[in-house]
């Protein structure tokens, strides 16, 4: 039997990498497998994709997923910088990146934010272990308050929440996922490669080298145990025609359903579980991402959605060739916009 | 010879200077002397006479003295001179030491109340100027006083030595773009100082301006504006950068000229942005070269120490972009207003690990404007970062100039392979693997994010690669790599300009120096050769430099090797590339923060030949 293929006549294998050489069973290579499967669905072509990472065993998994396509394994805490210039040189590139709680929570939070305040539009994946893998399991700066390690201690300062960092950044979409729930992490991806400005999504990750002890919230076992959904997420294709009241409902509180319209025109169904998150308050985001914190309720999906502002290309008021591939007469003025230049200045 | 002339008094008896003396302007930062000297100096431009304006500047916004030397030089020279004839001291702090710098026969231009300090030279001439009774009377509204109150000294000078009101009243229009408003407000109190002059001093100075003829087809310009107006001719299409002085104007300059290369629909074709710290404008530039566009940061010594990481990975990953470094004095903050040359060892070595930077150093304007644009084209041809090296000096001050020219080159791309020149790659050699050399010459080929080709991706990194840029921690891999780096490396010596060589004097000593030491190098060599000592020269304009430079070095008995830093790196680093026969070789490294002087040149030279 031929392999199913995609619209494109492309088998998932396609959009493979290399093999992975993270340790078995690392939630980095779940997630790598779902950008994978995303991807293959959702028909993309590679060559009009980026992957960039900064530095991590997180950062590493570019490598592992749509081989086809260039990517950017840059320098640690700054992979925004390298998108930013990216995504300027070639507004017709979709970029997905890669960083781990240590790249985007310290050596990196300055850029993390500065590249959301600026609304550059790509994935920005934050694979959260709570610790640095690649240089041996110190703990990060997402790590609990008075969680123990048994090379480093106990913690004790307070975690930073960088799903909550992201929204106050000015993030339009922020989610919170857990590499364990394939289908959440699915399709919070096929969402996010929608949107039209920097979708954050703090995906906890495990590292089963280093914090996969039960004890930690940020283990597969405390994970299984311990997601609570805020709302099941469905994506409804752009030639979905919803009823018409679905798209219009202004307040969430009324219904048990929010339906947001992407850029792309497709739909975004949120079925409300037990609460009463509307993801397009951000009041609402804030108070649910402080009060998971504070309680430890390990809340996962949407956490919040904004109609996008205009993208950093958009704001620079950018020509819609690609700059990266203008011509020279595009490059170069005319002989004679220096000549005038130059007579302008002279003394007579 | 010392003249004792009664001020205000007597009229002077000596032979007349004409368009060949110097002024210092002493006043407060932030007192708005900047429109005054500028007035000065474009003055003496239109009026035909070699001029430089040079901004000895403090680290302040408002109060903090600062000193403007403006140079008149019948014979061309701009350097800035050790001694200025004539001071306006109209800064009450420094007027009593800037007086005592004086030559004999020198002339003080000073105000009233500041006299009262100052007047204690019998071997000068002192002119008052009353400035606080003729703002009085002058119809300025109060929120402008203080901004137009050094208009006075503009007056004075006019009527002292001889620039017609007219001329500056069309150059004060020119400065406010054709606006007559805040020109004539200008102007008026230029016209009262000049008027109490004529009426109330008594010239006793031999100095005078007079029109000439040197400066018909000149222009006058900062080297800032100048690499500005480069980029904007070279193509660049993504500008990153955080504020640091002296680099801040380049990126103006970059502002100020986008329109020239907007779309007919006013769309942009450069992306400007502020990054938060160097740090991220360095991944910016470094970001946009990777995916197929023109980018530049321009930034100082510390923030050249923030992109550090990113210009080695820029280098080893292969990755194009152009950093300026507009060097200013000293590590941290040390005079940051200061100019230096004092970068040079750390931007040439950027970067951990093995590997050396592109680098070019222009001397003056029309190269500031030219490395402007041919840096991009260096950049993409070899596939790695350029730093330009510009100093405080060239950036930030007037340097007269021929007009610049266009372009004699198209755009160079380099080697970047499309999906069709891909597939034929691929057809000639079997395989394309980014890093693979097919031309012996190191050079690589590339692709660019975008290129529908399913061979085209690839994955760049820091970490070690093969030819295929897979992922290696093979010693063999490491070390194929390291040796085609270096190959590169002497690729570029002969793609670099190539240095600025006067050979041709029968000379023993030699002189080699870099950037903008030039003109005050110049000077000196004139002064030399009137003692009948004969010098020969080459200016360094790249690194690694070019292979002539040994040949100059073993051409001549004695070189010295003339710089702006204290550490003397450039002789250092002709040391590392020269190593054998080089007892011969001296330096002459000065560092001082301020712009070189030809006297500083042509005393220690005479010194040390003996
Ligand atoms: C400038 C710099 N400092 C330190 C390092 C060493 N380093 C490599 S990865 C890493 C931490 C990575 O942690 P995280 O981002 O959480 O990724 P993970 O490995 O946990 O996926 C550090 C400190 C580096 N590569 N660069
Ligand atoms: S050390 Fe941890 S994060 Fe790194 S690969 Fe292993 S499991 Fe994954
Ligand atoms: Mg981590």
């Amino acid at each position: 039997m031929p392999p199913r293929t995609n619209a494109l006549g492309l088998a998932r294998n396609t959009y493979r990498g290399k093999p992975s050489t993270l340790c078995p069973g690392c939630g980095h290579d779940s997630i790598s497998n779902q950008l994978i499967t995303m991807a293959y669905e959702l028909n993309l072509e590679q060559h009009k994709i980026i992957k960039v990472s900064g530095i991590g065993c997180s950062s590493k998994t570019p490598a592992y997923f749509l081989g086809g396509s260039h990517g950017f394994n840059a320098l640690h805490g700054r992979m925004p910088s390298v998108v930013t210039g990216a995504l300027l040189a070639n507004t017709g590139l979709s970029c997905i990146a890669v960083s781990g709680d240590g790249d985007s929570g310290s050596i990196g939070m300055g850029q993390f934010k500065h590249v959301i305040r600026r609304n550059v539009p790509f994935v920005y994946i934050i694979e959260n272990n709570g610790v640095y893998g690649l240089t041996k399991g110190q703990f990060s700066a997402t790590a609990d308050e008075g969680q123990f390690l048994k090379y480093y201690g106990t913690n004790h300062m307070p975690p930073i929440d960088l799903a909550l960092e992201a929204v106050i950044a000015g993030a339009t979409f922020v989610a919170r996922s857990f590499s364990g729930d394939a289908k959440q992490v699915q399709t919070l991806l096929q969402a996010a490669v929608r949107h039209q400005g920097t979708a954050v999504l703090d995906i906890i990750s495990p590292c089963v080298t280093f914090n996969n002890a039960e004890t930690s919230t940020k283990s597969y076992p405390y994970g299984k145990d311990n997601e609570i959904p805020l709302h099941e997420i469905q994506i409804l294709a752009p030639d979905y025609v919803p009823e018409q009241e679905e798209i219009t409902i202004g307040d969430y509180a009324e219904g048990d359903m929010v339906t947001i319209q992407m850029h792309d025109g497709s739909f975004l169904r949120l079925k409300k579980l037990d609460n009463d998150h509307d993801p397009r308050n951000r009041r609402q985001a804030m108070d649910v991402l402080e009060r998971s914190m504070r309680e430890q309720i390990f809340s996962t999906g949407l956490i919040y959605y904004e109609e996008p502002r205009p993208t950093l290309a958009d704001t620079e008021e950018l020509t819609a060739t690609p700059l990266a591939h203008l011509g020279a007469e595009q490059l170069r003025p005319p002989k004679e916009a220096l000549d005038t230049l130059m007579s302008g200045l002279m003394a007579g | 010879m010392a003249i004792h002339a009664e001020p205000q008094s007597k009229v002077d008896i000596r032979e007349p200077v004409v368009n060949d003396f110097a002024f210092s302007v002493a006043t407060k930062n932030g007192s708005g002397s900047q429109t005054s000297n500028n007035v000065l100096v474009m003055s003496l431009f239109r009026m035909g006479i070699p001029v430089n304006g040079k901004n000895l500047f403090p680290s302040n916004i408002k109060g903090l003295p600062t000193w403007y030397t403006i140079r008149a030089s019948k014979d061309g020279y701009t350097a800035r001179k050790a001694i200025t004839e004539i001071v306006v001291a109209y800064n009450n702090d420094t007027a009593p030491e800037d007086v005592m710098n004086l030559p004999p026969g020198g002339v003080c231009i000073t105000t009233d109340k500041i006299a009262r300090v100052i007047r204690q030279r019998d071997d000068i001439s002192y002119y008052i100027i009353p400035v606080t009774k003729l703002m009085r009377g002058a119809k300025v509204p109060s929120a402008f006083r203080k901004l137009v109150e050094n208009m006075t000294y503009v007056g004075a000078v006019a009527q002292l030595f001889d620039i017609s009101l007219d001329l500056i009243y069309q150059v004060l229009l020119d400065n406010f773009k054709g606006r007559e408003k805040p020109a004539r407000m200008n102007q008026d109190i230029v016209e009262l100082a000049y008027h109490w002059t004529a009426e109330n001093i008594v010239k006793s100075d031999p100095y005078r301006f007079e029109t000439m003829d040197g400066t018909t087809g000149k222009i006058i310009m900062t080297g800032n504006d100048a690499g500005a107006l480069g980029a904007i001719f070279g193509g660049v299409n993504v500008v990153a950068w955080y504020p640091i002085t002296p680099s801040t104007s380049f990126v103006d300059g970059i502002i100020a000229h986008r329109y020239l290369r907007q779309t007919p629909e006013k769309e942009n074709t450069i992306a400007i942005v502020q990054a938060e710290d160097e740090l991220a404008a360095a991944g910016m530039v470094v970001g946009a070269g990777w995916a197929g566009s023109r980018a530049l940061t321009s930034t100082s010594g510390p923030g050249i120490s923030l992109m550090s990481e990113f210009a080695g990975l820029a280098y080893f990953a292969e990755i194009p972009a152009v950093f300026w470094n507009i060097t200013r004095m000293g590590p941290s903050t040390g005079l940051p207003t200061r100019t230096s040359q004092g970068d040079l060892l750390f931007t040439h070595f950027l970067g951990h690990g093995d590997g050396r930077q592109i680098c070019l150093m222009p001397g003056n304007l029309k190269e500031a404007f030219e490395f402007g644009w041919k840096s991009f084209d260096i950049a993409e041809t070899l596939q790695t970062p350029v730093f330009v090296i510009s100093d405080l000096d060239l950036g930030m001050n007037n340097w007269l100039s021929d007009p610049f020219d266009y372009p004699d080159q198209p755009l160079r791309r380099g080697k970047v392979l499309d999906a069709d020149a891909l597939q034929a790659f691929i057809d000639e050699h079997g395989k394309w693997g980014r890093y693979l050399d097919v031309d012996g010459d190191g050079i690589p080929y590339r692709t660019v994010p975008g290129t529908n080709h399913r061979f085209a991706g690839y994955f760049t990194r820091g970490t070690g690669h093969d030819e295929m840029a897979t992922y290696s921690e093979r010693s063999d891999d490491w070390v194929e790599n390291m040796a085609r780096l270096h190959l590169k490396m002497d690729t570029a010596r002969s793609l670099l300009p190539a240095p600025i060589v006067d050979d041709g004097n029968e000379a023993d000593i030699g002189i080699i120096t870099f950037g903008t030491n030039e003109e005050a190098i110049r000077e000196a060599r004139d002064w030399l050769a009137n003692d009948g000592i004969r010098t020969n020269y080459l200016r360094i304009r790249a690194l690694p430099m070019a292979a002539t430079v040994s040949d100059f070095i073993d051409a001549h008995q004695s070189v010295f090797v003339i710089e702006n830093n204290y550490d003397g790196q450039l002789t250092q680093l002709i040391r590392l590339e020269h190593p054998e026969n080089i007892s011969h070789v001296r330096s002459l490294a000065l560092g001082d923060g301020l712009p070189m002087t030809p006297s500083w040149i042509y005393d220690n030279l005479k010194e040390q030949e003996g």
